[in-house]
Formats: structure tokens, C-alpha cells, sequence
């Protein structure tokens, strides 16, 4: 089933070519890996993929209706806004607003996301807590887990794990790894590589503004690639313990 | 309905019976409140219904609006310190006002003075959504209203600057003053449509608004039309705003204050707020209205001077709360 079809989608902003060309199909069960240099385009490619922003060609969800896309596909932007102190369930339970008219109380189903996502999120100890209060990468779970409340078929994120500690980028990546083992679609743009390597299904160069390459972890971070992409060199190794990536030196 | 609903409705029945009772003419307050109800074919009914009547009813009207205005700015914009004359819809129906005083119609034909505030009020929107735009962020509306205020600010200080006869003058500083004195039941009739509409679109506002509460980005991705939310709140905040300074004048700090003080009892949520202020802005401007008429009688306190008076202490010390706070 293809949760996703972008096709020849281009942006031009003040008179930049932003995105070229670029086409990306996403099927269920995956978990993608955005990856790409600072400035290369992952943020706007999203944004242009959701229709938020005007591009020319193809995107399956900016087609959609505004109400059907939020049942469609829940965003996790890379700005982390919280702008009441509102407590951390009540954030979460805004992921349900797509699902709810106006005035609507969440029904039991509504609240089993709510707890789920809280649940996948390590948050159900700190649902009555005041989430502006809480620290930068407590935010980032909770926001995600806001998105996750939405349970919608596909997930995107920017930069989900960037500030969050250790641990948790792990488990949010384990968090991922479960959803898309179970049909939902994960797709994050990410810079820390050694967890793209690991965690994601697939993973999705963009450079530029095209993809320069879009496969497995093992078929795209070569080292060419890494070279000419990113400017750096690594040591790439499947182990028992799994694939460890792990970035070296800058190339000039 | 929420205890605090239940609460604040209750308060407001209160002040609005002690609003009705209240009045220089010594009768008890179930006498007055009998010849309200019932004809008495005599004075006391006329008090009632023509004088106490029209000023109490307009005293829940505008603080209501003034209060939910309030909420809804300060929830599109996500900042506690927006208030419902931001846009510059009161400062242009003030302009219009006092060019109707000014040139004198306001004396001569009956109801000029509403008219031409509301219609001051009607030019200020198409100014601010001509400048801002259908579509774009808060921060254009922002600007657009700063400058149609000013704008408007100007040309009132220029008509006062420019005006020959120091009693227009001086009704002029005292209407922009606010008060509820002597408006009729016409009043009433003139503001109510407004205030209908005007609150029935800001109420629309509230899954909107609480999903701003993440930002104009997760709010769109979560399917809420923000060009559609921004159009209705300046409707909505224009039809209201204009509607209370065409009858009452500018009347200050409570679309400012009154959010923000019920804003820890609904949890922060932005939607519930809306209501909540509603019912707060009432019984704030209704309890002032009574104040000004037991405080100083007869000197003729103006409402605006009063809300001004309570609502920058309370205001500072919201300031200091949120700064003992760490915030």
C-alpha cells in the first residue's frame, strides 16, 4: 500500500531552485531515514510534501482536503512551540483534535491513543505536569507523543531526536522501529547518521535539493557517498551487535 | 458546565440583580426589581426599564465582548500581552466618534455618534485587512493594527488639536473616557446584532486556538484553515470591538487582564478561555460600572479612568507572579 507518492515535486523560492525534480513513493512499514547537509532541503521538502508550502508537480497528501490530511499523516515541525503551560496529558491529548468536532469529548478510544502514545514516550509519570516547565528534550516527547496520539497512518518528523538525551534517542527510534513494524509509516529527517544507520528501514539522501540516493542503510552510506554528501569520512561495520556507524574526519 | 462556569455565572447574576437595585432614587432593591418586571404605569417602572435596564444589559454586552476578544487575540498570537485593540478597531471607530461630536451631527441627529464610530469601525477592518492580507503570519496582522492605530491616534489628537470650540474639546477627552451614563435601550438595539455575530464567530475560534497552542505549523498539519482563522477572529474582534466603542467608548485592560487572570483555572487551554473571559470581562466591567456610580456619585467617575485604575495594579502584580515564577 503506498501511503505516500511524490512525483517531479519542485520549489522555487526568490529565485532559488530549492527542490528539483524530486520523486519518493513510500510504501507501509517503513522506517525512513531523511538524511542530507544543513540547508540541503529536508525541512522543506516535508513542508512541501504536506502542502504547506507551493510547489509544482505531485504530492499524494497536499492533494488531500485539510481534515483528511490530518487523518492521513501527523507532523512533528522542528520548531518546538508550547506557547500555554498547559500540562503535558492535555498537549498530548491535542493529537486527537483531527478526530473530534468542536465541543467533542475524547472517547475511550481517544484516550487509549492518548495513553499509548504517552505510554510509548516514557510520559505517563509526568502527564500532570506542566509541559512548558519541562526541560528542551522532555518538550521534544512530548510533542512527539502528540503526534503519535494522532495515529495516523503515516508519521513525519523533523529532527525528532536532536536534543534529547541518549536513551531516548534510542527508545524514540525503538518507538519508530515498533510503529513501523506495525504498519504505521515513519519518515524523520535526521543528522545523527550512526542512528539512521541502525534504526531506519531505508534512508533517503537529499543534497541540493534532489535525492542523490534513496535505499537500504548499507546501499546508500557509502563511501563516496558520505564523501562527496556530507564531507566527512566514517567506519561503517555490520557487528553482532548490530550496524555501527560511526563519522571520522572532515574531508576537504 | 465546569464549576468555574457555574461560579462566575452565578457572580455575574449577582452584580447584574445588585447593578439593577442599585440607584440615587432611595427604593428598596425588591421594589425596584417588582416594577422591572411588572408595570407600576409609573415613574419607577420608567427608571427601571429605560435607564438601569439598558445600562446593566450594555455593561455584560461589551465587558463579555471586550473579555473574549481578549482571549482569542492573546490565544492567535500565543502572547499573553495582545488585547482586543490591537487591530486598531477601536481606535478608529474612536475617530469616527469623535468627528461625529466635532462637526457637531453627534448633537444634532439622534444616533450619529454610534453610527459613525461603527463606521469608523468598518473602514479601520478594511484598512488592516487590505494592509495584511488574506493570507499571511500573525506578525502582519500585528503590524497592520499598530499602524492603523497610530494612524487613527493621530487624526483623533489632530481633530482635538484642530477643534475651535473647547466644549467639543472636552466632550471629546470625555467620551474617549468610556462610560456607561445615560444609554438608552436604542443603544442596546444598535450594539447587540454586532456583539451576536461578533462573539458567535470568536466562540468558533476555540479547537483553532488550541491547536495554535503548538504553533501555526502543527496547527495547519492538524487540519485547521488558518486563513480562515485569521479572518474570523478580525471579523469577529471587529464587529464586537467596534459595536462596545460605538456605544460606550474605550474602555480599557479588560480584554487585556481578564484572560489572563481566569488563564490558570481552565489549564491554560485557549479554547475554554474564550467563555470563561466572556463571563469574567461581564463581571468586571459590571462591577466597575457599579463602583463609579457608589464611589463618586456624583462626579461622574468614567469607566475607562475606573478599568484603567484596577487593571494596571493587577497587571503589575500578574508581572510580578510570572516573574517570581522564573518565567
Amino acid at each position: 500500500m503506498t501511503l505516500l507518492c511524490v512525483k517531479n515535486l519542485s520549489l522555487r523560492r526568490r529565485n532559488r531552485d530549492v527542490l528539483k525534480d524530486i520523486s519518493v513513493e513510500i510504501g507501509a512499514g517503513e522506517l525512513v531515514g531523511l538524511i542530507g547537509p544543513n540547508g540541503a532541503g529536508k525541512t522543506t521538502l516535508m513542508r512541501a510534501v504536506l502542502g504547506m508550502l507551493p510547489s509544482t508537480g505531485m504530492s499524494s497528501l497536499a492533494q488531500l482536503s485539510a481534515p483528511d490530511r490530518a487523518r492521513a499523516v501527523a507532523w512533528m515541525p522542528q520548531a518546538r512551540e508550547i506557547a500555554w503551560p498547559v500540562t503535558v496529558e492535555t498537549l498530548v491529548t491535542l493529537g486527537r483534535l483531527p478526530h473530534l468536532a468542536q465541543g467533542q469529548k475524547p472517547s475511550s478510544a481517544d484516550k487509549d491513543a492518548i495513553e499509548q502514545a504517552m505510554g510509548y514516550l516514557d510520559l505517563t509519570d509526568m502527564r500532570d505536569r506542566t509541559a512548558t516547565r519541562l526541560s528542551g528534550g522532555e518538550q521534544a516527547r512530548v510533542l512527539l507523543a502528540r503526534a503519535l496520539a494522532q495515529q495516523t497512518p503515516l508519521l513525519m518528523a523533523d529532527e525528532p531526536t536532536a536534543g534529547l538525551d541518549p536513551s531516548h534517542q534510542i527508545s524514540t527510534m525503538q518507538t519508530f522501529s515498533k510503529l513501523a513494524q506495525a504498519g504505521t509509516s515513519v519518515i524523520v529527517s535526521l543528522h545523527d547518521l550512526g542512528l539512521a544507520a541502525r534504526h531506519c528501514t531505508r534512508l533517503i539522501v537529499i543534497d541540493d535539493g534532489t535525492v542523490v540516493a534513496d535505499g537500504s542503510p548499507a546501499q546508500v552510506l557509502t563511501p563516496d557517498l558520505i564523501r562527496s554528501t556530507f564531507s566527512i569520512t566514517a567506519w561503517y561495520e555490520t557487528t553482532d551487535q548490530g550496524v555501527v556507524f560511526q563519522p571520522l574526519e572532515v574531508v576537504i | 458546565m465546569t464549576r468555574l462556569m457555574i461560579a462566575l455565572t452565578v457572580v455575574l447574576a449577582l452584580l447584574f440583580c445588585t447593578a439593577l437595585a442599585l440607584g440615587p432614587a432611595n427604593i428598596g432593591p425588591f421594589d425596584s426589581l417588582r416594577a422591572l418586571v411588572i408595570d407600576d404605569q409609573g415613574a419607577l417602572t420608567l427608571v427601571m426599564r429605560e435607564i438601569r435596564l439598558p445600562r446593566a444589559i450594555l455593561a455584560v454586552l461589551i465587558g463579555a465582548s471586550l473579555g473574549m476578544t481578549g482571549a482569542a487575540m492573546q490565544g492567535y498570537l500565543r502572547n499573553p500581552l495582545a488585547d482586543p485593540g490591537l487591530i486598531g478597531v477601536s481606535g478608529s471607530a474612536a475617530l469616527g466618534a469623535v468627528l461625529s461630536i466635532q462637526t457637531g451631527v453627534a448633537a444634532t441627529v439622534a444616533f450619529a455618534l454610534p453610527l459613525s464610530a461603527l463606521f469608523g469601525a468598518l473602514i479601520g477592518v478594511f484598512l488592516v485587512l487590505l494592509l495584511a492580507g488574506p493570507r499571511g503570519s500573525s506578525l502582519t496582522l500585528i503590524l497592520a493594527g499598530i499602524a492603523i492605530s497610530a494612524l487613527a491616534g493621530a487624526l483623533t489628537s489632530l481633530t482635538l488639536n484642530l477643534s475651535p470650540n473647547p466644549w467639543a474639546a472636552s466632550e471629546i477627552v470625555f467620551w474617549m473616557m468610556g462610560s456607561l451614563v445615560d444609554r438608552s435601550m436604542t443603544h442596546v438595539w444598535i450594539a447587540l446584532p454586532f456583539i451576536v455575530v461578533g462573539v458567535a464567530l470568536l466562540a468558533s475560534l476555540a479547537r483553532g486556538l488550541d491547536a495554535l497552542t503548538l504553533g501555526e505549523d502543527a496547527a495547519e498539519s492538524m487540519g485547521i484553515n488558518l486563513k480562515r482563522l485569521r479572518l474570523t477572529l478580525i471579523f469577529g474582534t471587529a464587529a464586537v470591538v467596534g459595536a462596545s466603542t460605538a456605544v460606550a467608548g474605550a474602555i480599557g485592560f479588560i480584554g487585556l487582564v481578564v484572560p489572563h487572570v481566569l488563564r490558570p483555572f481552565v489549564g491554560a487551554k485557549p479554547g475554554r478561555l474564550l467563555w470563561a473571559s466572556a463571563l469574567g470581562g461581564a463581571i468586571l466591567l459590571l462591577a466597575a460600572d457599579i463602583a463609579v456610580r457608589v464611589v463618586l456619585p456624583t462626579r461622574d467617575l468614567k469607566l475607562g479612568v475606573l478599568t484603567a485604575l484596577i487593571g494596571a495594579p493587577l497587571f503589575l502584580h500578574l508581572i510580578y507572579k510570572t516573574r517570581k515564577d522564573g518565567l
